[in-house]
Order: C-alpha cells, then sequence, then structure tokens
C-alpha cells in the first residue's frame, strides 16, 4: 500500500462516492449546528418537504447571539432578530429531533468548545459546521472544517458533502518552546509567516516536537487558526494526549467500543514516507509572544519589534498595510508595547477553554487592571463552572474583569459585547478584521497571557517581564 | 438556482487585497433568517458613514458602478468566516462575478451555490482587468464561462480555469441536493459499512 499521510487516511475512510472527474461524496459523522447559519438551511428543507437524514450526528447550541451578561434569561436582554434567531434554532432542534443544548443548559457554549468538551468529536472523523473555526476540531485528528449554509443544508439532507480532495500540508514546529510562549503564538506565527493565503488548497497536518508538547486545549487553539491561513482544515494525528482526553466524555465510545475505537485511531498517523505537496518548518525556539498589529491576521511581529511601514511591504500589501493603520491609528516605527489600550477580552473558540482562562489568571493574581473595561466570556457553562470551582472566577473579578456567561461575545460582536469607534482591545480571539469587534473598534490578537498582561499595564505588552 | 452562461456587464475595480467576509457583509446584518435583501448592506461600513449616508468616493457608490455586475479585486478576496451571507448580499446587489488572484476556499464555494462564478486569474491579467474597470460604465467587460474566458472591453481574452462539475451545475442552474440524492444507494451502502466498521460514531 503507498503511504499516506493522515488527511489521506481520514479522506478515504469517508468517500462514499467518487465520480470520475474525482468530486466525490464525502460523509459526515458530525454535523454542528448553530443559529447564524442554519436557519435558510432548515427553511430550504422544510420547502423541499425533506427530514434531516442523522439526527443523531447533528449537534446544535446557540451561542453567536446570545448575551453573556449575568441576566440573559431576560428576554429582553436580546435584540429582537437576535431572538428570532435563536428561537428559530430552539424551533428547528425540535421540529427535526437533533440534540440540542438550549442557551439555559450548563452545557451550552461556543459549538467548538461544547462539541470535544461532550466527546461528539473524536479522531478520525469528518465534522462540519457552518462555521469556518470548526478547523478547531482537527486537534483531535479530524477532518474539520467550515461549510456555507447551503452545505449545512446538504449534509443536513444527505449526510454528506460535495468535496474534491485538497492538497497536503505540513506545519512542524521543532524542539522546545520558550517561557512565556503559547499556542496562540504558535499559531499566529505559523500564520505570519505563510500569509492569510498560503493554505488555500491545502489542508494542514501540524506536528513537531512543540506540537505534541502542547495539551488538547493548546492543540485545539492551533487548529481553530488554520482557516486564518486559508487552510481547508488543520489537522493534529492523535496521541495518548488525545485519548486521555476524550475518554469517559458522555458521547465518547465505552467498553469494547472503545478498545476497538482506539485500535483503529492508533493507525492514524501520517506514513514516514507520505507525500507531501508544500512544507512549511519553524523552530519552536525562534518564536516569540506576539501580537497583531493590523486588520488582518497576517499582520504578525514578535512585542518586542515596531510597527512596521507599509513601504516595507510589496505588491497589493502596500495599499493594505496603509490602510491598515490608518484604520488602526498606528504610527511605523512606534513601538508594540507603547501601544495604549482601552478594552481586554478573553474568550472564543481560539482561547475560551479552561487552560486558557489558568495562564490569564496566573498573571492577573493579586493585581488590577488599568483599562476601562475587561471581560472574560468562559466558551461554555462548564468551563466557567470550573475555573468557579478552581478559584479563578474570583482573581478575575477581584482584578477588575467583568465575569460573563458563555457564548461567542466581542470575537465578532454580534451580540451587545462590542468595541465603540476608535476603542482598542487586546485581545485572544482569532480576527483582527475591520469591525470585527463593532464598527470602527481595533482590534490587537494575542494568547491569553498577554492579554492579561495588557489588562494589568494597559498598554500591549512582553508577558515575560510579569513572569 | 439562476443559471450563469454568459455575461457582459459594467466591472467595477476594489484593488484592495484581502477583501474579508466581515467587509462584504457585517456581522449586524447576519441576524436574518432569510436570504434575500442584503444587497442594500453589502459592503456596508465602507459604503456608509456612521449616520448612515453613502460614502461618495466607494466605488460601488459612485455613479458609473452603481450597476456593476462583475467586481474585479485584490488577492484573496472573501476570506475570514463561511457566512453565506456575503455570496448572498453580492447576489442581491447584482453582482454575478468576481474577478481575483485567488479565493478564499469556503467563499469560493458559497459562490457556486448562489449563482455567482469566482474567476481566478494571473496577476498580471487582474492588472489588465482592473485598469479596464477603471474606465468605468463605458468599459463593458464580458465573461464567457461556456468557453471559460473573460474578455476586457478591449477585446483582450483571458481564459480561466474551473471545475468541470462546478460548471456544470452552475450553467444548469442545478440544486446540488437533488443531485445528490440521486446518489442515495451509494450512501446507504456506505453508512451500512461505515455502522461495521466504526460502530462508536
Amino acid at each position: 500500500m503507498s503511504p499516506k499521510t493522515l488527511y489521506d487516511k481520514i479522506w478515504d475512510a469517508h468517500v462514499a462516492h467518487e465520480a470520475d472527474d474525482g468530486t466525490c461524496l464525502l460523509y459526515i459523522d458530525r454535523h454542528l449546528v448553530h443559529e447564524v447559519t442554519s436557519p435558510q438551511a432548515f427553511e430550504g428543507l422544510r420547502m423541499a418537504g425533506r427530514s434531516v437524514r442523522a439526527p443523531d450526528k447533528t449537534i446544535a447550541v446557540p451561542d453567536h447571539n446570545v448575551p453573556t451578561t449575568l441576566d440573559r434569561a431576560n428576554a429582553a436582554t436580546m435584540t429582537e432578530d437576535s431572538r428570532v434567531q435563536v428561537e428559530a434554532l430552539d424551533k428547528n432542534a425540535k421540529d427535526f429531533g437533533i440534540h440540542y443544548y438550549p442557551v439555559s443548559d450548563v452545557r451550552q457554549g461556543i459549538v467548538h468548545i461544547v462539541g470535544p468538551e461532550q466527546g461528539w468529536t473524536l479522531p478520525g472523523m469528518t465534522v462540519v459546521c457552518g462555521d469556518s473555526h470548526t478547523a478547531t476540531h482537527g486537534a483531535f485528528g479530524s477532518l474539520a472544517h467550515g461549510i456555507g449554509t447551503s452545505e449545512v443544508e446538504h449534509v443536513l439532507a444527505t449526510q454528506t458533502l460535495i468535496q474534491k480532495k485538497s492538497k497536503n500540508m505540513k506545519v512542524e514546529i521543532t524542539g522546545k518552546l520558550r517561557p512565556g510562549v503559547t499556542a496562540k503564538d504558535i499559531t499566529l506565527s505559523v500564520i505570519g509567516e505563510t500569509g492569510t493565503a498560503g493554505g488555500t488548497g491545502y489542508v494542514i497536518e501540524y506536528c513537531g516536537e512543540a506540537i505534541r508538547d502542547l495539551s488538547m486545549e493548546g492543540r485545539m487553539t492551533v487548529c481553530n487558526m488554520a482557516i486564518e491561513g486559508g487552510a481547508r482544515a488543520g489537522l493534529i494525528a492523535p496521541d495518548e494526549k488525545t485519548f486521555e482526553y476524550v475518554k469517559g466524555r458522555p458521547h465518547a465510545p465505552k467498553g469494547a467500543q472503545w478498545e476497538a475505537a482506539l485500535a483503529w485511531w492508533k493507525t492514524l498517523y501520517s506514513d514516514d514516507d507520505a507525500h507531501w505537496d508544500k512544507v512549511v518548518t519553524i523552530k519552536g525556539e525562534d518564536i516569540a509572544p506576539v501580537v497583531t498589529w493590523g486588520t488582518s491576521p497576517e499582520d504578525v511581529l514578535p512585542i518586542t519589534a515596531e510597527v512596521p511601514a507599509a513601504e516595507s511591504f510589496e505588491g497589493g500589501k502596500v495599499g493594505a498595510a496603509q490602510r491598515s493603520l490608518d484604520y488602526m491609528g498606528l504610527k511605523p516605527g512606534q513601538k508594540l508595547s507603547d501601544i495604549e489600550i482601552d478594552t481586554v477580552f478573553i474568550g472564543s473558540c481560539t482561547n475560551g477553554r479552561i487552560e486558557d482562562l489558568r495562564a490569564a489568571a496566573e498573571i492577573l493574581k493579586g493585581k488590577k487592571i488599568a483599562v476601562k473595561r475587561a471581560m472574560v466570556v468562559p466558551g461554555s457553562g462548564l468551563v466557567r463552572a470550573q475555573a468557579e470551582e478552581e478559584g479563578l472566577a474570583d482573581i478575575f473579578k477581584d482584578a477588575g474583569f467583568e465575569w460573563r456567561l458563555a457564548g461567542c461575545s466581542m470575537c465578532l460582536a454580534m451580540n451587545p459585547d462590542q468595541l465603540q469607534p476608535g476603542e482598542r482591545c487586546a485581545a485572544t480571539s482569532n480576527r483582527n478584521f475591520e469591525g470585527r469587534q463593532g464598527r470602527g473598534g481595533r482590534t490587537h490578537l494575542m494568547s491569553p497571557a498577554m492579554a492579561a498582561a495588557a489588562a494589568v499595564t494597559g498598554k500591549l505588552t512582553d508577558v515575560r517581564e510579569m513572569m | 438556482m439562476e443559471k450563469f452562461e454568459k455575461l457582459t456587464g459594467i466591472a467595477a475595480p476594489m484593488p484592495l487585497v484581502n477583501i474579508d467576509t466581515d467587509m462584504i457583509i457585517p456581522k449586524q446584518f447576519l441576524k436574518t433568517i432569510k436570504r434575500s435583501g442584503l444587497g442594500v448592506n453589502l459592503f456596508d461600513e465602507m459604503r456608509y458613514d456612521d449616520d448612515g449616508n453613502e460614502i461618495p468616493d466607494f466605488v460601488l457608490n459612485k455613479p458609473q458602478y452603481r450597476e456593476a455586475e462583475i467586481l474585479v479585486a485584490g488577492d484573496n478576496f472573501g476570506c475570514g468566516s463561511s457566512r453565506e451571507h456575503a455570496p448572498w448580499a453580492l447576489k442581491d446587489f447584482g453582482i454575478r462575478a468576481v474577478v481575483s488572484t485567488s479565493f478564499a476556499d469556503i467563499f469560493y464555494n458559497n459562490c457556486f451555490k448562489n449563482g455567482i462564478l469566482p474567476i481566478v486569474l494571473p496577476q498580471e491579467a487582474v492588472d489588465v482587468l482592473m485598469k479596464d474597470a477603471e474606465k468605468g460604465s463605458n468599459a463593458r467587460m464580458t465573461v464567457d464561462l461556456e468557453n471559460q474566458v473573460v474578455t476586457s472591453s478591449d477585446g483582450e481574452s483571458f481564459s480561466f480555469e474551473v471545475d468541470s462539475f462546478k460548471k456544470h451545475c452552475l450553467m444548469n442552474g442545478l440544486d446540488d441536493i437533488g443531485l445528490t440524492m440521486e446518489k442515495a444507494k451509494s450512501i446507504d451502502t456506505f453508512e451500512a459499512q461505515a455502522e461495521q466498521a466504526r460502530p462508536w460514531v
């Protein structure tokens, strides 16, 4: 048998039909659904008189719109259009008989945090969701990617997707990371290296010692931003850490099925002489704590650097960089560590897991914030409960952070959590696009520890100075 | 789905690279449960000021581009979220084709589900078409899907590649789900085999 990559293996195990031109029907094991990209899909099913083919493999949770304030049980906390969207999901979940975690359920949270937490995401699966950050689930060695609403409808109706295979790209992070450097710094640094279109047409497998050393939480952070590098999906081969994380979760296999699953999962790795269409290698020791300065996730620099000049770029990027500098209100040559911050946001499917909250709390312990506003939005109700049990919530509250309920919140600002025009935010989320966190808002992406450090000093700060 | 065969129309130049889906349709307009009516909010934050007035400098607000049916854009158009609201908004405005050197994967796929043709061309060709688009409403570009050719107002032609299945669906306005349903037997067979091989799924 010819050598295969991990992606090849998962792909081959899920092709339900292949046409002569290579167009495949890829069978989908898990379909995650949220309230924003699904209403039109369910409506399409109704209009065509179709049902959900595999309701048992379909899991829904509202996350994008939901308020994260403690009074959200009061319907008045939501705008009318948000309420209509959440109620549509309530109704669609009930009508079509799919698994559902409503806003009132303690297990509710960001769909990409709930899936792994509940054991829905398992190695070797195909996972899709009408959300680009579905790439997160690749941390388990599952082939996971975002789809549009038409494809959501297609998966609901047929449990398959029409696909052509992507190319294989290997991103290897060798050796050890230095102190203060986290999974977020890895994933941002990779995008800084390859650009936001560097992964277009590829599925990335992240490997190397620095990736192996990461916890499952860290691996999810890395894969989460594969889409920001343009890749269809990001993958990490499952290992003992993966199996340990999955074992005992509510929807993980048990008993003899666990043993059978484990036997297959252990075959899920790229063969030594597998073919790669593109390889990127970065030394772990070369990665520093980074922040973004512009309005594209590729605008990444070490915190010790200075704001670049637009002329230092080439081609179309010159104009884009100038536009970014104007939008962000920054001047070339300005030290990144001199940039003052108004707001700190810790949360999102990128960095809203327990390990992220621990890392931020570690920096905040016994300190006070020096910014106008700081909020922590746990990725799920269960992350929130665990953080309270571990005493992290008290550290955040004592420091002056708002301690919120679970949701996507200020990552995309569809709910009331938004920046005001010109407001500058240190954010642990995944996109620094113009207007992403609110019209005119200015976003700097970074790790939870770096965001916590910025909260304490009121400026972008090298977390290593506080360790 | 509306068929796409051949289109001759006004092309609007948007030379900016990395035009993301948050620019194409900002999040506050994703709270709809319908597919229609988003055209008025296409490029909302670039197109209107804080008071909702049109920004005259924005390309689609200029008199010569208000009826544009084609966009010529910088690299990596449509990067960011999976929101199909982006092609819905383009389509609702009247855009039927977008030319760029590259597109983000999910956006690219979403276009084909909505009767929009995304066209990938090399930098030199995009540069020529960008210049052509800058001439305004007298310069009409032609996109011919059957022959896979874009022709500038000066008659300069550029061939482009497109997946044969996607082309077939777009040219005939075919519904993907209906096509896949015809292969239900293959899915049934696969599902039964997978159930045996991986019962824990």
